[in-house]
This record gives structure tokens, C-alpha cells and sequence, in this order.
């Protein structure tokens, strides 16, 4: 019992997570292979296409998941989460503009082409580092991890909770928003960052490149779900929802409830980072619009179809969503936000748990035997 | 941990049975004194209740000495000569004062044997609780305090699903496994049955022996049935003090509150 690995431990009681990582992992063999391996004649073949769509459904499956972290467990409905991911985005799409190098239509050795075409003279101070992989890969987590913080630290401390915190978060991605579409805050203005050519030196169109990122997302998507099991099922986890269901409680028994959430409040940053740095490269662009309200509230939209405070459900309501967009907004362009907020509307009205309260509910009522919630797991 | 201790020359050092003291506090709200110049000893391993008309600052007194309201005026000093007016409400907490609130507080969605493991004294860190294993002795512990407040068949039971007299004592039992110097109850037998109300004055006077205790109640036969020194609350001060019978019989509690009923 004691020395099972720790992975073991984790998906002991967690049903849904099993099946859950399972389906990623089948993803990430049988996808690549159906690109690289079946001919494209065949009826089998996936096209690139279809691996980067699949790919950036996997970056925000990650995303849902820490989204469900703050929401789900810590009670905090986040507007703003897009903040995080967007940050990490234009972390990654810093460095590779700094791949094109003097490939950019000016052909300038250092300067990015937005950067020649506004007259820059020279990079400006938080340009410089990105040239190195390490060092942008450092900034995924550090970036939005700081901004958590930094906000965090603010709004827990002095206490600021439920609809005044959602306005804030609100308030802070619109603001990033707004200060990202000035061209003279460095980041390219309303274009954003775009005509990416490389990653460590591996060209971005090809087949093999696209399936690497790829599987990075789905290696991504599962070791944010394990970090984030791993948190939810440790003593901090269980204090977490305390927090969520009786925050004076948790004080009068002497924790800081501000540092727990702080804490939950920056993972779930910095996990929400590490999507938007694996969507950049995919979809190919980062422009200020990954800021915008919608986009944050979208999200909150996503996780509460999947089901909230199990993770996979949110992973599962964001590919749902996504794939439902992709499709109507090809079909029929005008109707799809109608949909989405009839959809959320129906699913708050009769499934209040989302996609996976009503598939257990229905498990339920057929008289099969439900695993034991995490929650009642340990005793003993 | 911020904690202030009052070493000024002029600082009145506790007797040494005392356990807390409240020295001169002064509380308002858009000008209503909530307390007034409230002075108030408590002695260790006293029962000590404390009665009054609504209105007359019992909730408020609670509330200021764990931090969650802080006093225009006047000092709370505990045990070791710490002044409770400037400590934060965790540092209280981990100081051994332990709170029950009038509405039972526990957590829910837990179970009640999760409940208990939230409330195991010490390791209060973020990390501490991230790579938290119970230990053999904890559990001794959880066991030990599930007798006590009779718990035990309910202990994989989700705490919502408690009567409302089990998560009364559910939450005292939290408070035991936090292993306090000082509980403080407010209302324990609100809402209760004659006979959980009985249970509970047991369990309280079996907790006194280890612990100092302050009761706020409303019901006079539970108060009676503790048996031990009253205070009387009134408009934010001391009104009177002393046994149950001493009380009834004083001229002015019967005017301000026993009269009325």
C-alpha cells in the first residue's frame, strides 16, 4: 500500500482520471502514426490539419484543467484566466520571432519586422533573452506566475471575494488587453506576433515538427492533470475546498487561507501559461484578442459544460466546446454564439454538474456501483 | 508568527491561575458601544458561562478576542502575556484559542473523519499540508476525539449529512484535535434536543478539566445544568458575576433580563 508508486496512489480512486489519461495517451500514439505512418490515400490518414486542431484542443483541455483547479476546487470563478495563457503565449511567440532572425521581410539580423516598421532603433529591454529557448521557457512559468502573485497577494490578503474578485480578474485581462494592442507597448500592437519560421531549429510547417508539438501537448495536458490530482488529493487539496465551503472555519483553525490560495492561484497560472505557450506555435499567431473578456469567459463556459471539480471534466468540456466551434462556425458562422450561450444556459439549468455529474448520475440511477469520491477515500 | 508581547514596565502580568484577561475594552459601530469598558478575568480549567439579553455584546466579545473584530480601546491579554488586540486571527488560532461559532461551522463536503484531519494541531504551512501524511499517532488522536463527541460510526459520513446536534459536536471536536489552551462556544445548544443539550453539558464540564472554557448561551436550564461561575453581560459590560443562584437573585439581572421572562 505505502510503496506504490506515486502515480499509482493517484488514480487509485479516480476512475474517470484513468480513463482520462488513457484516452490522451492513445491520442498521442494513434494520431502521429495516422499522419506519418498511414498513406494518405488510405481512408485512415489524419491530415496536418487535423493534428494541429487536435493539438490546440489539447492546450486548452490544459487550460480548462487549471482553470477547474481555481474554480472547481478553490471556489474562485476566474474571468480573467485568459490572462495567464495569453502571457505565456507571447512568452513563446517572443522567441520565435527571435528565431526568424534576419529571415523577416526587412531583413533586419535582430529586430523583429514590426519592430523595423515602427522605426525601432534597437530591441527593447524585455526582448532581450528570448533568443534563448531556456530562457523563454523559463519566462512560460515565471511570467504568468508572477502576475498571479502579484494580483493574488493583493486581492487574498485583503480579503476581496466572490462576484468583486470575478470583476477584477475581469478588469485585469482587459487591461492587458488594451495594453497590448498599443503599438508602442513592444509587442507588435493589434497584430500581435506572427510569421514564426522555427523552434530549436525544426521548421514549424513541416509534417514531423507538428507532430512533435503534438505530443508535447498531450505530455502537457497529462502531467498538468497529475499535478494538479496530486495537489487536489493531498491534505492541501482537502483544505482547499474547505476554503471554498466555509473560509472562516479554515481560519478560526489557524491556516493562512490567504497563502493556500495563493499558492493554487499561482499553479493554476503558471499551468495556464505553459497551454498558451504550446497553442502559439500550433495555431501559428499571438495577438492581443487571446485577452479579450469573451475569450476568459468562454473558458469558464467550457469547464462548467465539462463539469466542474473533477479536472478531466473540464479537459473534456473544453474539447467538446471546441470541437462543437469548430464545426458551427464553419456551418453556420452567425448562429454559433447564440449556441454557446444557449448551451451554457442548458447545461446550467439541467446539468448543474456538467457532462460528467450527469453521465455518474446516470451510472447511478442504473444501479452500478460508483467509486467512492476522492474526498471520502482515505480513511482509516 | 507576529506576536506581540506586552513587556512594557507598566504591562499587568496575568495572575498566575488566570488564563485570560480583558483589560478596559471598548468596541463601536456607527457610534453603538457593542462593549463598553468590558474588564473580564477567565481562570485555566474554568467553566465559565456567559448570559445576557441579545444585544448585550456576547458574539462581539467572542469576535474581538479571536481577532476578527479589533477594539477602539482597551487590551486582551492571553496566557503568556500576549496581547490578543494586535495578533493576527491564524497566530490567535495557533496561540490554543479555539472557536465555536454559533451556526455549527464544519465542513460539509468532507467527512467527518476528514473534518477531524483538517484540525489536527500544528503543521499549518502551505508545503506541510501539500506532502501531509498522517501519521500513527494523529490517528490514535482522531480516534481518541471521535469517542469523545461519539462519533465514531459517522466517520466516512459526509459532515452535511450529520444531524444538526452531531455537527455541533463534530465541531467541537475540531476544536479538540487543534488542542486549544482556551475554547470558546458560542450557543453549543441552539437548535438541540433535551437530550443532546444533556450530552453536550457533560461533554463541556469533561472538557474543563483540561481546558478553559467560555459558554455563551441563551438557555438558562442548560447553564444551570453546568454548574459553575456565570457572568452577565449588559449593554457591553459585566453586570454581574458569580454562582447561577447569586445571579438569579441580583436585583438588576432580574430587571434587565431574568425579569423578562
Amino acid at each position: 500500500m505505502k510503496h506504490k508508486p506515486i502515480i499509482f496512489r493517484l488514480l487509485e480512486t479516480d476512475k474517470g482520471g484513468r480513463y482520462f489519461l488513457a484516452v490522451i495517451l492513445a491520442l498521442m500514439v494513434i494520431v502521429p502514426f495516422c499522419n506519418l505512418v498511414v498513406p494518405e490515400t488510405s481512408a485512415f490518414h489524419m491530415s496536418t490539419y487535423v493534428v494541429t486542431l487536435v493539438g490546440k484542443y489539447l492546450t486548452y483541455a490544459l487550460l480548462a484543467i487549471s482553470l477547474d483547479l481555481v474554480w472547481g476546487y478553490l471556489g474562485i470563478l476566474s474571468l480573467g484566466h485568459g490572462a495567464f495563457f495569453g502571457l505565456g503565449g507571447y512568452a513563446m511567440g517572443m522567441y520565435l520571432m527571435r528565431q526568424i532572425g534576419d529571415r523577416g521581410v526587412y531583413g533586419h539580423p535582430v529586430l523583429p519586422d514590426f519592430m523595423v516598421f515602427l522605426n525601432y532603433k534597437e530591441l527593447p529591454w524585455f526582448w532581450h533573452g528570448f533568443d534563448m529557448f531556456w530562457f523563454a521557457f523559463i519566462m512560460i512559468f515565471f511570467v504568468p506566475g508572477l502576475l498571479a502573485f502579484v494580483f493574488g497577494w493583493l486581492a487574498f490578503r485583503s480579503r476581496v471575494t466572490g462576484v468583486y474578485l470575478s470583476i477584477i480578474t475581469q478588469a485585469l485581462t482587459y487591461a492587458l488587453m488594451l495594453a497590448f494592442f498599443r503599438n508602442n507597448f513592444g509587442f507588435g500592437g493589434n497584430n500581435g506576433l506572427t510569421d514564426f519560421k522555427d523552434i530549436l531549429g525544426f521548421d514549424l510547417q513541416s509534417d514531423a515538427t507538428r507532430v512533435a508539438l503534438f505530443i508535447c501537448s498531450g505530455l502537457a495536458v497529462i502531467l498538468g492533470y497529475l499535478i494538479c490530482k496530486f495537489i487536489v488529493q493531498s491534505r492541501l487539496g482537502s483544505l482547499v475546498t474547505a476554503i471554498r465551503d466555509s473560509e472562516g472555519r479554515v481560519r478560526a483553525l489557524g491556516y493562512r487561507d490567504e497563502y493556500i490560495k495563493l499558492f493554487v492561484f499561482v499553479v493554476a497560472a503558471m499551468l495556464a501559461g505553459l497551454a498558451g505557450a504550446l497553442y502559439v506555435p500550433q495555431v501559428g499567431i499571438i495577438n492581443p484578442g487571446e485577452f479579450s473578456p469573451i475569450n476568459s469567459i468562454e473558458m469558464v463556459i467550457w469547464v462548467a459544460i465539462g463539469g466542474r471539480g473533477t479536472l478531466y471534466g473540464a479537459a473534456l468540456g473544453a474539447v467538446v466546446v471546441n470541437f462543437a466551434k469548430t464545426y458551427f462556425t464553419a456551418a453556420a458562422p452567425e448562429v454559433w454564439l447564440f449556441m454557446l450561450g444557449g448551451l451554457f444556459v442548458f447545461v446550467t439549468l439541467f446539468l448543474p454538474k456538467g457532462i460528467v455529474g450527469a453521465v455518474k448520475n446516470f451510472a447511478s440511477k442504473s444501479g452500478k456501483k460508483i467509486e467512492p469520491d476522492a474526498n471520502k477515500a482515505n480513511v482509516g | 508568527m507576529a506576536i506581540t508581547n506586552v513587556n512594557e514596565p507598566s504591562a499587568l502580568h496575568l495572575p498566575d491561575e488566570s488564563i485570560l484577561y480583558l483589560d478596559g475594552v471598548t468596541v463601536s459601530f456607527d457610534g453603538f458601544k457593542a462593549i463598553n469598558n468590558l474588564s473580564l478575568y477567565v481562570n485555566k480549567n474554568e467553566l465559565r458561562s456567559i448570559i445576557g439579553p441579545n444585544g448585550a455584546g456576547k458574539t462581539t466579545m467572542m469576535d474581538i478576542i479571536t481577532g476578527k473584530t479589533r477594539p477602539d480601546e482597551g487590551r486582551v491579554i492571553f496566557d503568556d502575556m500576549t496581547d490578543l488586540t494586535v495578533t493576527s486571527e491564524a497566530d490567535i488560532a495557533n496561540l490554543g484559542i479555539g472557536r465555536k461559532f454559533q451556526k455549527p461551522t464544519v465542513f460539509e463536503n468532507h467527512t467527518v473523519f476528514e473534518n477531524l484531519k483538517l484540525a489536527l494541531e500544528g503543521r499549518r504551512k502551505v508545503f506541510e499540508n501539500l506532502f501531509f501524511k498522517l501519521t500513527e499517532e494523529d490517528k490514535d488522536r482522531i480516534h481518541e476525539v471521535l469517542e469523545i463527541i461519539a462519533l465514531q460510526e459517522y466517520l466516512s459520513r459526509e459532515a452535511g449529512e450529520l444531524s444538526h446536534g452531531q455537527k455541533q459536536w463534530l465541531e467541537i471536536g475540531m476544536l479538540l484535535m487543534q488542542n486549544p489552551k482556551l475554547l470558546l462556544v458560542d450557543e453549543p445548544v441552539a437548535g438541540m434536543t433535551k437530550q443532546e443539550s444533556e450530552h453536550t453539558a457533560e461533554l463541556l464540564t469533561k472538557l474543563a478539566e483540561k481546558h478553559s472554557v467560555v459558554v455563551v448561551e441563551h438557555d438558562m436550564e442548560f447553564v444551570r445544568s453546568l454548574a459553575n461561575r456565570v457572568t452577565v453581560l449588559h449593554q457591553g459590560s459585566v453586570l454581574a458575576e458569580g454562582s447561577m443562584d447569586s445571579v438569579q437573585n441580583n436585583q438588576k439581572v432580574i430587571e434587565v433580563y431574568l425579569g423578562e421572562q
